[in-house]
């Protein structure tokens, strides 16, 4: 992926074996690690923002109504479930859904 | 014109990081590389030297720092000892990868416990298969010539790798010898450009990202990985080589020449001889001198560059010589031995030449390896060994002082 706003250096001017470096942009998919998926009762969240604040990733995004993990980021590491106070959000495993 | 000055070791590699110029020091004090560190500083807040001082908390940060800066196009410098280098182990360690040409003095101290703040080998020694190129200095002149020298080697584009300078601590960073400064002018045209960051940069006007997550299991990650341990491995051998050019070439800028990797006194009709590493060098050679006139044919090896290995070195030295007594000043645990001792036996594997060799250790924690006592029983035991006795056992030098 190319997102920069100057030229990157360009690497095929030095020896390939020296110092390792980057000139292009690598998403890596975190979420592909993730073994349980928290998914938000949205009956019960009232939008306190507390999986938000929580969230070690920041990967919660904002939704009308509620909060929800964004999945392509989100490790699955159930804080968000603990710390809820209206237990709106359950861990559920990948494998099942 | 250069000038003659009486200093110790320490000041002596004050001056030769001052000749090379470099844009920033960082330092952190240590016996017994404390007094380095105060002439640094000094010729800082004096002018003599314009390089930017990093006042930081320690080791760790001393390295850490001019990884940042050599990125960034700097000539570093720093300097420690002992329990100083080993916490800075961990940008230690990276240096080599990240192939930045930093320059460092080791003024080399025993290893802590038991509590020891005296000279010995044990830190550099411990360190040495991280990727460093090491040299160890014989005398203060040495120790000026050699930083100096280590900019060339360190910065060769073939080499690309951090350099260390092992003075021996007390012995050399506290004796005081004449040393002569070399002409600043002669210095600045041997050492030519600086260049130390055209490979990996921290620099906006070519933004790369330097050193990103590397190997793994999946898609080239292993064969990358493997390229820049071969690459680095290559580097490491060319400095072979390359430490022998820039010797050469100093010789004839400067006008005083050293044996590169190692050095042979009255080899040429020896039938045994010893090794020396360092400041004991001299009383060696002083002892071969005594037990030559006593008509015992004996000679020395100096081994000054032990990183790289200098293995073909090592064995053309030996081919005519039948027993080695290694001394060492540090304690290999793993193999009850010295170091440098290991070091032979396993370059004697590369060659056709096998001599009977006798591991000594000696001059540890500060104390004295003397011609009278120490370096005449290293020769008389190695004399057994020419003689065919086999000395299994390691000799403990200062065992009985």
């Amino acid at each position: 992926m190319k997102k920069q706003a100057k030229r990157m250096f360009d690497p095929s001017t030095i020896p390939d074996d020296l110092c390792p470096i980057a000139t292009e942009f690598f998403d890596m998919q975190v979420g592909d690690w993730r073994a349980k998926r928290p998914v938000v009762i949205r009956t019960k969240c009232t939008k306190c923002g507390t999986c938000w604040a929580y969230c070690p990733t920041q990967c919660v995004v904002e939704r009308d109504t509620w909060f929800e993990a964004d999945l392509k980021l989100c490790k699955g590491c159930g804080i968000c479930a603990q710390e809820c106070p209206r237990h709106a959000i359950i861990m559920v495993d990948e494998e099942d859904s | 014109m250069g000038k003659t000055i009486v200093c110790d070791g320490n000041e002596a590699a004050a001056w030769g990081v001052s000749l090379a110029k470099p844009d920033m020091i960082a330092v952190y004090p240590i016996t017994p590389q404390s007094s380095l560190a105060e002439h640094l500083t000094e010729f800082i807040a004096s002018g003599r030297l314009s390089a930017d001082l990093m006042d930081v908390e320690g080791e760790h940060t001393v390295l850490s720092v001019l990884q940042g800066a050599c990125l960034a196009g700097a000539r570093t410098f720093t300097a420690t000892s002992a329990q100083g280098l080993a916490f800075m182990f961990e940008p230690y360690y990276r240096t080599p990868n990240l192939r930045l040409p930093i320059v460092m003095a080791i003024v080399t101290r025993d290893g802590i416990s038991p509590q020891t703040v005296w000279g010995g080998q044990q830190d550099a020694m411990t360190v040495k298969e991280a990727g460093w190129i090491q040299m160890y200095a014989e005398s203060n002149q040495e120790v000026l010539d050699s930083i100096i020298m280590a900019y060339r080697v360190a910065e060769h584009p073939e080499v690309l790798l951090p350099v260390n300078v092992c003075l021996d601590g007390n012995f050399l960073s506290y004796g005081i010898e004449a040393v002569s400064l070399p002409d600043s002018r002669l210095v600045d045209e041997f050492l030519g450009e600086k260049s130390t960051n055209w490979h990996a940069a921290l620099d906006p006007e070519r933004p790369m990202a330097v050193d990103p997550l590397t190997g793994g299991g999946s898609a080239q990650g292993a064969s990358m990985f493997v390229r820049y341990r071969k690459g680095q491995c290559k580097g490491m051998q060319k400095a072979l080589g390359v430490i022998e050019d820039v010797h050469a070439e100093y010789a004839a800028k400067i006008g005083r020449s050293y044996a590169p990797l190692i050095e042979s006194y009255r080899m040429e009709d020896a039938n045994f001889a010893i090794m020396t590493i360092g400041s004991m060098t001299g009383a060696g050679k002083d002892a071969v001198d005594m037990a030559r006139n006593q008509g015992k044919m004996v000679g020395l090896l100096k081994v000054k560059t032990v990183r790289p290995f200098p293995v073909q070195a090592l064995c053309r030295s030996i081919t005519n010589i039948k027993a080695l007594g290694v001394v060492d000043r540090s304690v290999n645990y793993g193999w009850n031995a010295g170091f440098l001792y290991q070091e032979v036996l396993g370059a004697m594997y590369h060659g056709t030449t096998r001599v009977s060799a006798v591991s000594f250790i000696g001059g540890l924690s500060g104390s004295d390896i003397t011609v009278e006592k120490h370096f005449r029983r290293v020769i008389d035991v190695t004399e057994r060994a020419y003689r065919g006795d086999v000395v299994k056992e390691t000799i403990w030098l200062n065992e009985d002082d």
